[in-house]
């Protein structure tokens, strides 16, 4: 077990705070300061910060093991998972803000649940097929490697991190942002789908999609699940490029 | 009351079993709204890692699978404490929801034909996979099985089902309440006409009325403090829901299941796919005792029996020191950086993120931790609760009851699809035949006990001890006295220390009385009921003087058919100081109680022949307050059919 701590610091918090319920009170930064301990996480530190010293601060946390998606955060003016950012590897002071591009809940709490529902329901996030499901048949084949290049998009946990560090989405509120384009692409090399190529295009191929992005790909940088985008970005060019030049030409593959 | 929504069902838990539920009930042609604590796709079902069991028999050392092979794993696996019948139910449709999901977009891990390297019992393998079966559905292997059996999807498998089956919940257009946690029930004593319900971003109270209402909370890992592999969300709200309304029983809450390889010290699960993979459990001389210990199943015997051998062997001394305590080792580094980048990634990520070591040159320190809730809300085979009708239960929160005293592990992903289907058409059934004839003077009543309540906590003055510090006692409790390893003096300990608490958080005051949410407050809300369910798993584990799966007692060592063929029924009366136990027949028994073929444990043998203690149960279970089912009791058994399953193979 890698051991990083050897001599104890004592951590400054800079935390935003705001709470919504209480609208005559300015958003502020607050000054914490805990005693560092081996192997803290932002979870345990947030944690320890509320029950013993203010038990008003508000953060999201559930897993705590960096699946579930609940705790991102501007930590030190970057987005990223709390559960997952040990202590050890921040300097003493630490600033925490919400995510940006996100309604805030309160303090470090934002709604990334209502913004992801909606980004599904953009894109059409699931598969679309006429054909109704046969309980007793065998299941569909698909190829191993196939099944693998779906899994690595399909990864993606929804923290709101590439959307929070997106120039386009800070600016326009529709944005797809990566994770809305990962999707599209999870599902557009997914041989079960069976929507026709221009529904796609439709979706894709505007300003909110994949022509919105400026191309500064801190998305790609920031990904606390290490997912591919800046091969999604290249993958839906591609492909809405071909789509305009080929309209009707049936294509599955990968690349 | 800030607001007040009606629907066909209500389904509380937003995790695989209710959204599973939701869409059940939504293709029946219900009107159906779900609350969660958390966005749907944050909900503990993603923490699932290694797999879903279905007998698809897909895979060389999966041949010859089917669910007769996948029933009697499952009943063996659970000492016999299971509902036979559910437990067939659920092996017979186990790969008809497996093939749904993989129609729902779920990237499957497939057959890839030709040679494949794998390791089996200690040593690398080569089997040729045949062409015939390139790119159906892959296994791979876990504990307690007597096939490779588990599907799965690297180690993110429920992760991918959460996201394929909350698709369906979009594409269908089913409301979503989250950050909406459910207080109370509104029920009349007789049936059960929705919730009251707290939302998490204001505060403010809401009324959600239904015809019929889905208990699938998950499980309540919590009351274990942070000696659990569960999420912080997990902390048996659903349970409690059931609990308080003084009549609707929870079943067998002293079946605790410790999974083998919590990672040390954080309780992060680390899967059972690692030994599924070949992977090896040692001690602090490098010494593969478990091995030695099963010398038939190794690393895969059941999750009770190996954690039992780990947590002996550090008992005896063999433990890994660590600043935290003693650990064991999880050793992953013959399988390579290869497989573990794919066939385990997330396992290689944890690794990396929370302990800094890469599993293909390091081992990984591990430790039994608490991981899943047997018991539950008590619901018959159609997931209809006990007396209440109207609310139902599905998943880690209900007592169904397919696991019994012990659950295989990749059973509980497939129970929350494979029940989730049944019961979300029973729901619907069931909604579909009443009309929502409900008094609004019930309703107030129920909004105003739970207004009163947080009236009470916000004005509660003084100094009294705070939630946070009642809050880890409990935990310290449960793990130290209610663990691994059970006697009745640690026990009896255990229920006068949570009794102490009991008393001590009714003079508990708030530090923070912020308006909206106020996550002090949310907290104690819960505070009070999570006191009750250790204490009724205490009691639980107390009465019960013998030892069965997961539930050790070490003063008690001996499985007893005799006397404890039977599930425990907790009900505490409204008011009542004290919960009350009592028992019913386990179920109709198919498959004889016997040997399970790992964990070397001794029984007591039924006195009774099995046609009598058959012949007992309907009427017992009656008493106990199970409702009618949709079919009669037994009408799924298929009598005698596990004698199909070739018990040499």
């Amino acid at each position: 077990m890698a051991d990083t701590q050897n001599k104890a610091r004592t951590l400054k918090f800079d935390i935003f705070r705001y709470n919504p319920a209480e609208p005559d009170v300015a958003p502020k930064m607050q000054r914490f300061e805990l005693a560092e301990a081996p192997y803290m996480s932002l979870y345990i530190a947030l944690n320890e910060l509320r029950e013993q010293q203010d038990p008003s601060l508000q953060f999201d946390f559930s897993c705590r093991s960096a699946v579930c998606g609940s705790c991102g955060m501007m930590v030190n003016g970057r987005p990223t998972l709390a559960c997952q950012t040990l202590t050890a590897d921040l300097p003493e002071t630490i600033a925490l803000h919400p995510l940006p591009t996100f309604e805030l809940i309160g303090d470090l709490s934002v709604d990334t649940g209502r913004w992801f529902r909606r980004m599904v329901e953009q894109v059409h996030g699931w598969i679309e097929r006429q054909d109704a499901f046969e309980p007793t048949a065998e299941e569909e084949r698909m190829d191993d490697a196939t099944a693998e290049a779906i899994y690595e998009r399909d990864r993606c946990i929804e923290c709101g991190c590439c959307v929070a560090g997106c120039g386009v989405a800070n600016v326009r509120p529709d944005f797809l942002g990566a994770a809305g384009l990962n999707r599209i692409a999870r599902f557009m090399m997914d041989p079960r789908d069976q929507r026709p190529k221009p529904a796609w295009f439709e979706v894709v191929s505007d300003a909110d999609g994949v022509f919105g992005c400026i191309g500064l790909m801190a998305c790609d940088d920031l990904c606390p699940k290490d997912l591919p985008l800046l091969d999604v970005y290249g993958y839906l060019r591609r492909k809405a490029l071909a789509s305009a030049l080929t309209p009707n030409a049936k294509d599955s593959s990968l690349s | 009351m800030d607001q007040f929504y009606t629907s066909d069902v209500l389904v509380v838990g937003g995790g695989l079993a209710g959204e599973r539920c939701a869409v059940e009930a939504a293709a029946a042609g219900q009107n159906v709204t779900v609350l969660s604590l958390v966005p749907p796709r944050r909900s503990h079902s993603c923490a699932a890692q290694g797999g879903m069991q279905a007998a698809l028999g897909n895979c060389v050392k999966a041949e010859g699978d089917n669910a007769n092979w996948h029933f009697l794993d499952t009943v063996r696996g659970s000492d016999w404490g299971a509902d036979q019948e559910v437990a067939r139910i659920f092996a017979e449709e186990a790969p008809v929801a497996v093939r749904e999901l993989a129609a729902w977009g779920v990237p499957w891990t497939r057959v890839r034909p030709g040679k494949n390297s794998y390791f089996i019992k200690g040593k690398r393998v080569d089997i040729d996979e045949p062409a015939a079966k390139a790119g159906l559905i892959m296994h791979r292997d876990f504990g307690g099985t007597a096939k490779w059996r588990a599907c799965y999807a690297s180690a993110g498998t429920g992760h991918a089902v959460l996201y394929a089956v909350d698709s369906e919940v979009i594409r269908l257009g089913i409301d979503v309440y989250d950050r909406m946690e459910a207080l109370s029930l509104i029920h009349d004593g007789d049936r059960c006409w929705g919730v009251v319900a707290r939302c998490l971003r204001t505060g403010g109270l809401t009324v959600f009325l239904a015809k019929a209402t889905v208990i699938a909370t998950g499980g309540y890992g919590r009351i274990y403090g942070k000696y659990t592999t569960n999420a912080t969300i997990n902390e048996g709200t659903g349970a409690m829901l059931a609990m308080n309304t003084g009549q609707v029983p929870l079943g067998n809450m002293e079946a605790i299941q410790f999974h083998p390889t919590g990672l040390w010290p954080s309780g992060i699960l680390v899967t059972e796919g690692c030994r599924g993979d070949g992977g090896y459990l040692l001690d602090r001389d490098n010494h593969r005792f478990v091995a030695e210990l099963e010398p038939e199943k190794q690393e895969l015997a059941s999750r009770d029996v190996v954690s039992r051998h780990m947590m002996q062997r550090i008992r005896d001394g063999k433990g890994v020191d660590s600043k935290f305590g003693p650990h064991l080792w999880l050793d992953l580094r013959h399988l390579g950086e290869k497989h573990l980048k794919t066939k385990l990634r997330e396992v290689w990520e944890i690794c990396r993120d929370f302990v800094g070591i890469n599993p293909a040159q390091e081992m990984i320190p591990v430790r039994p931790t608490q991981h899943y809730s047997m018991g539950g809300v008590r619901v018959n085979k159609d997931g209809h609760a006990y007396n209440m009708r109207g609310l139902f239960a599905s998943g880690e929160a209900a007592c169904w009851d397919m696991h019994g005293f012990n659950r295989l592990g990749g059973n509980s992903l497939a129970e929350t699809i494979v029940a989730g289907r049944i019961v979300g058409e029973q729901a619907a059934a069931y909604a579909a035949r009443q009309s929502l004839d409900v008094s609004t003077g019930l309703v107030e009543r129920f909004v105003k006990v739970q207004s009163d309540r947080i009236a009470m906590w916000i004005g509660r003055q003084g100094s009294g001890p705070g939630i946070y510090g009642i809050r880890d006692a409990l935990g310290e409790i449960m793990i130290d006295k209610v663990g691994i390893f059970r006697t009745g003096n640690e026990l009896e300990q255990a229920v006068d220390e949570l009794k102490g608490l009991l008393l001590e958080i009714e003079s508990a005051t708030l530090r923070s009385r912020v308006p909206g949410a106020n996550p002090e407050l949310t907290f104690a809300l819960r505070l009070e009921s999570m006191l009750k369910l250790g204490l009724i798993t205490a009691m639980g584990a107390l009465a019960r003087t013998e030892s069965r799966g997961a539930h050790c007692r070490t003063d008690c060592p001996q499985r007893d058919d005799t006397r404890w063929l039977n599930r425990t029924l907790a009900r505490w009366p409204v008011g009542a100081a004290m919960p009350t136990l009592s028992y019913e027949p386990v179920g109709l028994l198919d498959l004889p109680p016997g040997e399970r073929g790992y964990g070397g444990a001794t029984s007591v043998s039924m006195e009774q022949s099995l046609e009598e203690y058959n012949q007992g149960v309907e009427k017992a279970q009656r008493e106990a307050g199970r409702l009618e089912t949709s079919e009669p009791m037994g009408s799924r058994i298929q009598w005698g059919a596990w004698q199909q399953a070739d018990p040499s193979a």
